[in-house]
């Protein structure tokens, strides 16, 4: 079912942990859904020095949520911020169809975290992040659903 | 060095084919291969053959040779009965009885009817999974002309009181039909002692070959085909039949009856050895029926973590098993089963079903319960809601 690329983020996920000093924190995801992913960043001088994730999910779950933060590690807010889903997709070699909500997840989670950094600065991070972190994929794959 | 042995853990899903089927089977794919149906003498063993086996699985559910017809599997005797009989009686009413639990064979097939203007009564279950008597005596109409309710469970092993609800459908002129693909071979059936009018099984759940199953028709009830063409099964099925398919079932389904009773005690003391180690772990629970449950099926909830990932990982323990999770149906919602008998979300998301059979030994009980542990270790290292991980 997964890529050889995915097993491996699966069996051995980079950066599992938290950060207890971090000063960013995105979770999103529910149970409801079967997925939830938290991201821990430590960001200095707009770069993510150090990025931890936690996640309640799947095996693509799991592996998009350690791609994800292979993706964004060291690198500054601006570059992070254009992390797609795709691109971890293709990182991963390929998902099923089914699993591709997985990697919106991761993305949304990213965003959610890189949101909570601004938020507790007082300033608003809708402009710079843009969507907001909500479970955007859970509706989506619910319409799906629906129209079956 | 040692190859580690692969511990197939998922025999609801399917089973290895027998040594005693194999061998039965293996004349009549390049010696006896004639068709049944020619005047020949080079057919009168493949005729024989699938005779004999019409003989053998009948003495085993208590029926007669001419109430058993031969099919590709669970799923198309499912639709058969279902469609066929729903059919047949349409005039004299359009209501079925059914339950929420039940394979998706049966429930989509019932949609389908649902669709076609029957009306279709889903019986809930309780937390054990077992449908509550009361409840189908309540749901029973003067236009009910079917009921059709699994024998035992796939996903939590319960099995049904089929005795009491093949008694209340007799009593009541309604035709009763049994999925019984999770049960034959592996408990006692008795198709008149039960009432049962009905019932549909499948080889490859008892060690038999895949692609080949078998419907019971009780004498006399009205059902309309599912398949036309050459006639075969007396006008029932048509179908060059599935001679060493057939022969398969019929020496697996042999075996297992005369086998039954010890293979299940057997079975019901790995199975209960594996659920209590496993049990042993923080937050779990089990799943399904403590006492009417199937001799195979260990299902439990390991709270905190995913199933798709518990099986992944066994998976690369060398342990196949399988999850109603919602991440491997598909869909977003965990196993209809699992929501049935009123699991959250939450919890139904980390499901585990561990399904021994024939070929699994103590030693397999004993591997699985060191694997497991670790695993569960560090998916909940590497869960956001696992409450050890929380400040």
């Amino acid at each position: 079912m997964y890529s050889n690329k995915v097993m491996e983020h699966f069996k051995n996920p980079r950066n599992v942990g938290e950060i207890k000093d971090a000063n960013a924190i995105g979770q999103v995801g529910n149970m409801k859904c079967g997925d939830i992913m938290k991201i821990y960043m430590k960001i200095e001088d707009e770069t993510i020095v150090d990025v931890k994730f936690q996640t309640f999910g799947c095996g693509a779950a799991v592996a998009t949520s350690s791609m994800a933060t292979e993706l964004v590690k060291g690198k500054k807010i601006s570059h992070a911020l254009k992390l797609t889903n795709s691109a971890v997709v293709e990182a991963l070699e390929g998902l099923p169809p089914v699993k591709i909500h997985c990697s919106v997840l991761a993305e949304e989670a990213i965003k959610a975290a890189i949101a909570d950094y601004y938020k507790r600065q007082g300033i608003d991070p809708e402009p710079i992040v843009g969507c907001s972190g909500d479970c955007q994929a859970c509706h989506e794959q619910q319409e799906r659903n629906e129209e079956h | 060095m040692d190859k580690v042995k692969y511990i197939y853990a998922d025999n609801a899903a399917t089973t290895r084919l027998s040594e005693e089927a194999l061998t039965a089977m293996l004349p009549y794919f390049t010696q006896e291969y004639g068709n049944p149906s020619s005047i020949y003498s080079f057919s009168s063993n493949s005729r024989n053959a699938v005779s004999r086996a019409r003989e053998a699985v009948a003495g085993v559910l208590g029926a007669r040779d001419g109430e058993i017809i031969f099919t590709s599997g669970g799923t198309e005797a499912d639709n058969h009965a279902i469609i066929g009989s729903a059919y047949a009686n349409a005039s004299k009413g359009k209501h079925i009885i059914s339950s929420e639990i039940e394979h998706h064979a049966v429930l989509h097939a019932l949609k389908r009817l649902e669709k076609e203007g029957f009306e279709v009564t889903y019986l809930p279950v309780d937390k054990l999974g077992r449908v509550k008597l009361d409840d189908l005596y309540a749901a029973a109409r003067q236009d009910t002309t079917l009921i059709t309710i699994m024998a035992a469970n796939n996903e939590i092993g319960t099995i049904q009181p089929i005795e009491e609800i093949g008694a209340f459908a007799r009593e009541r002129k309604i035709l009763f039909h049994t999925d019984a693909v999770q049960a034959a071979g592996h408990i006692p059936i008795d198709v008149n002692g039960m009432n049962i009018d009905m019932l549909s099984l499948s080889a490859h759940k008892f060690n038999g070959p895949k692609g080949v199953g078998a419907l019971y028709l009780r004498r006399g009830i009205r059902v309309f085909n599912l398949l036309e063409g050459g006639g075969q099964e007396r006008g029932r099925r048509s179908g060059t039949e599935n001679v060493p398919g057939i022969v398969g079932l019929s020496a697996a389904l042999t075996h297992a009856a005369s086998n039954m009773e010890n293979e299940a005690k057997r079975l019901s003391a790995l199975r209960d050895s594996l659920t209590e180690g496993i049990l042993k772990i923080p937050y779990t629970k089990q799943t399904g029926d403590q006492k009417n449950r199937l001799p195979g099926i260990c299902s439990v909830i390991i709270e905190y973590i995913e199933g798709e990932s518990i099986v992944l990982s066994l998976d690369a323990d060398g342990i196949a098993a399988s999850t109603g999770s919602a991440c491997s149906t598909g869909s977003l919602d965990p196993s209809h089963v699992l929501i049935a008998i009123g699991l959250p979300h939450e919890l139904a998301h980390g499901s585990l079903r561990l399904s021994l059979g024939r070929y699994n030994t103590r030693e397999d009980v004993d591997n699985i319960l060191k694997k497991l542990p670790p695993i569960v270790d560090k998916l909940r290292k590497m869960s956001p809601v696992w409450p050890g991980n929380l400040k």
